[in-house]
Formats: structure tokens, C-alpha cells, sequence
């Protein structure tokens, strides 16, 4: 089993939401498909989607919801199938 | 022609600038780092003010659809011809059906893609500038989308080999702190001394609303003198009654984030405008990210016409080596 980092390419303030209301895209622990969104980056009054980029399970989240991000900084560990 | 095949986070077409409107409330747009730009447009050997891609933070995928030479200049995003990295600052030779993509930002905050002949969009008031708030100028009035085409222009002046480079100091660095020169006014009257002292000595963190209409800084909260406010200018202490911003002018609006106002931004308002970044710094102020720090130093009028000159000699000493 391999492992892939998801990072964000821009900087900003990530959210594991899509909006206040609601619930958090995904949880630890839970399965993705390469192509799902797990967060937003909010830079320059647009949010812009993180990806996960292979299917998998996500290990864990390197950063808070609304902590502010860096281009580069890690968002997520997924362990790929 | 070139083909977008993914537009990145914000690509848009920029020259020097939609000049001579300011006082009609139309503010100039054109290049952020305007050295980045002229220094792009002379390698691929345009006329200085042909219309050239600015990308922020996150690098489209174009794909050439016929041959030309091309330079990537700015900050440090690096670019890839074919998923090969290639160098930036150097021209670059493109070969029809070449794909020119990016890795993601390592300094700076854009870079500048020029294309021997220019990027051909129609003049809007003497300008391809594009001014996304009004949706004029570049390629239908904004960024670009997935799957438009861009033609290539006619503003290539003189032939340019491929591999031709800037010389290394004459290349800038863009570091994650950053200091940023400001004359002292309009309106910094307004301010308490304490205030005054406090702006120019503590780091400004920049705010994710950090774009070309302007840049919001997070520090801690500044304070005006108390007055009466005379007729029109509201009860706000931050407000006067009405003034034009300058280019890189900063407010702080209520006394609490800073606003610098860049390319984009509106031309005039009532709020007190206490400093104004230098015209040399605009560059470097472009270059700035989200959640990087600036510290503002006091410079004086001349200091700010020096450093001016600077800027214009380096660009000359670039088209110099490029023609000899």
C-alpha cells in the first residue's frame, strides 16, 4: 500500500467544508476516489477545490479547518489502494 | 494561436496599463510586477508594451498551436515545456503542438508569460489590459477559461535567439518576508504618533483578500486623532471628506486592516489614505503571497524617484545586453 499526500497549490485559508451549515467533505477514515473534492482553499475571494488525486483512504489531515495555508503545505495523507 | 487547456487560478491578459483615465474613475490595471513584464517582453524581443499572461499563484496549461519563442519571468513558478522543466527568464523556443504547463509556486506570487508578438486581444481605451471588475479588455473582459484561444500579435520589433538569457543580477529574489518603501501621506496627519510609530515597526501579515484590486494587511489596530469631522466626511475618524487614491495607496478603514490599493482598484473615496508605496515596490508588492509578512518603511520623495531610476536602468541594461 502506498501513500500520496494531497497539497494545496495556492495559499490561503483551507475549510473542510463546503459551507458553515454543513458537514465536513470527509472524515479520517473514510474512502476516496481520485477526482473528490476534500476541502477548499479561499484566496483572493474565490475558493478553489482540493482534490484527492488517487483512490484511497484518507490516513489523516495535516491542518485545521480554517487555518490559513501556504502553497506547498501539506493538506492530507491518503493511503492509495 | 494558443489553446487553453486549463486556465489555472486567475490568467489574465495585462500590458503596461490602461493609462489616462483615472480621473473618469477608471483605474489602470496592466502587469502587477511591471519589471517581471518589460523584462518578458524583451527577451522574446517585443515592443515593451505588448500584452504578455499574468498568472497568479497556480499556472495554466497552454498548448501552442504553431511555432514561436516565448520567457517565463516573475516570481518562482516553474515552468515545464512537455513536463520537461525549463528555465525561466531565458527565451524559450516553442514548437507547434508544444504544451507549456507548471509546478506549483515556490516564490513570488506571478509570473509573466511572453509570446514573441504579443498576446492579440482588442484595445479597450488604448489597452488590452484586462480589467476583470468591469469585464473589459484581455479576452472577453476576464480571466481565462478552459478551451479559449488566444492569437499571437504582431509586436515582435526584433529577433531574439533562443537560449538568450537575463543576466543573473539583474534577475530579482522573492523571499517570504518582505520590505516595502511608502511615502508618508496623504493623510497620515490623521494618525496619533503612536500610530504613525506602530505602522513602520511591526509586521504586516497579509490577508487571503490579497489580489489587483488590493491587498488587506493584518497587524493590530491604528488609531486616528480625534476631531470633530468636518461636513460630508462621515463619523468615521478614518474618514475624510474625499480624495483620488493613488496607485499603492493605503487606507485603514475603521483603524483596523490595512488596504494597500494596486492595479484594479477604485480611483478615489473618503477614506484617509496615510502612505503611499513607491512606484519601485508596486513590483515587489505584486510578488507578495497570502500569509506572507510585510514590514513598511519611511522613504522620502527623492528616495522614491532614486529607486525609479534604478528600476529604469536595470531595464535598460536588460534591452542593452539584448541588442548588443
Amino acid at each position: 500500500m502506498s501513500q500520496s499526500k494531497v497539497v494545496s497549490p495556492i495559499p490561503g485559508v483551507f475549510y473542510r467544508k463546503p459551507s458553515p451549515e454543513e458537514d465536513v467533505y470527509v472524515n479520517e477514515g473514510d474512502t476516496v476516489s481520485a477526482g473528490q473534492v476534500i476541502g477548499l482553499v479561499e484566496v483572493m475571494k474565490s475558493y478553489f477545490e482540493i482534490k484527492a488525486e488517487d483512490d484511497g483512504v484518507i490516513e489523516s489531515f495535516a491542518i485545521e479547518h480554517e487555518d490559513s495555508i501556504d502553497a506547498g503545505q501539506e493538506i492530507a495523507i491518503i493511503n492509495a489502494k | 494561436m494558443i489553446h487553453v487547456i486549463s486556465p489555472g487560478l486567475e490568467t489574465t491578459v495585462q500590458d503596461t496599463g490602461r493609462i489616462g483615465f483615472y480621473e473618469v474613475g477608471m483605474p489602470p490595471s496592466g502587469a502587477m510586477d511591471k519589471y517581471s513584464y518589460t523584462a518578458g517582453n524583451l527577451l522574446v524581443g517585443n515592443n515593451e508594451s505588448a500584452a504578455s499572461l499574468e498568472i497568479t499563484y497556480l499556472g495554466p496549461v497552454l498548448e501552442f498551436q504553431e511555432d514561436t519563442i516565448i520567457a517565463v519571468t516573475g516570481g518562482d513558478i516553474p515552468p515545464k515545456i512537455n513536463g520537461k522543466s525549463v528555465p525561466m527568464w531565458e527565451a524559450l523556443e516553442i514548437k507547434a503542438g508544444d504544451k507549456l504547463s507548471f509546478d506549483f509556486v515556490k516564490q513570488g506570487a506571478r509570473v509573466y508569460v511572453a509570446v514573441a508578438g504579443g498576446i492579440d486581444v482588442p484595445e479597450i481605451m488604448n489597452s488590452r489590459s484586462t480589467y476583470t471588475l468591469c469585464g473589459i479588455g484581455g479576452l472577453n473582459g476576464g480571466k481565462l477559461q478552459e478551451n479559449d484561444k488566444l492569437q499571437i500579435g504582431n509586436e515582435k520589433v526584433r529577433d531574439i535567439q533562443p537560449g538568450t538569457r537575463i543576466a543573473d543580477h539583474l534577475i530579482p529574489a522573492f523571499d517570504k518576508h518582505h520590505e516595502i518603501r511608502v511615502v508618508l501621506g496623504l493623510c497620515s496627519y490623521r494618525l496619533t504618533e503612536e500610530s504613525k510609530e506602530r505602522f513602520f515597526s511591526i509586521d504586516w501579515k497579509v490577508t487571503p483578500e490579497a489580489n489587483r484590486v488590493g491587498y488587506r494587511f493584518k497587524g493590530e489596530r491604528l488609531n486616528f486623532v480625534e476631531r470633530d469631522q468636518p461636513f460630508g466626511a462621515g463619523s468615521n475618524p478614518s474618514n475624510v471628506v474625499d480624495l483620488g487614491y493613488p496607485i499603492g495607496s493605503i487606507q485603514v478603514p475603521d483603524g483596523v486592516e490595512p488596504i494597500a490599493l494596486l492595479n484594479d482598484a477604485v480611483t478615489g473615496g473618503g477614506y484617509a489614505t496615510i502612505a503611499t508605496i513607491i512606484s519601485a515596490d508596486l513590483n515587489m508588492l505584486g510578488q507578495v503571497k497570502t500569509n506572507e509578512t510585510v514590514r513598511f518603511v519611511s522613504v522620502d520623495i527623492d528616495e522614491a524617484l532614486a529607486a525609479r531610476n534604478e528600476v529604469k536602468e536595470k531595464l535598460a541594461e536588460i534591452k542593452q545586453n539584448l541588442s548588443s
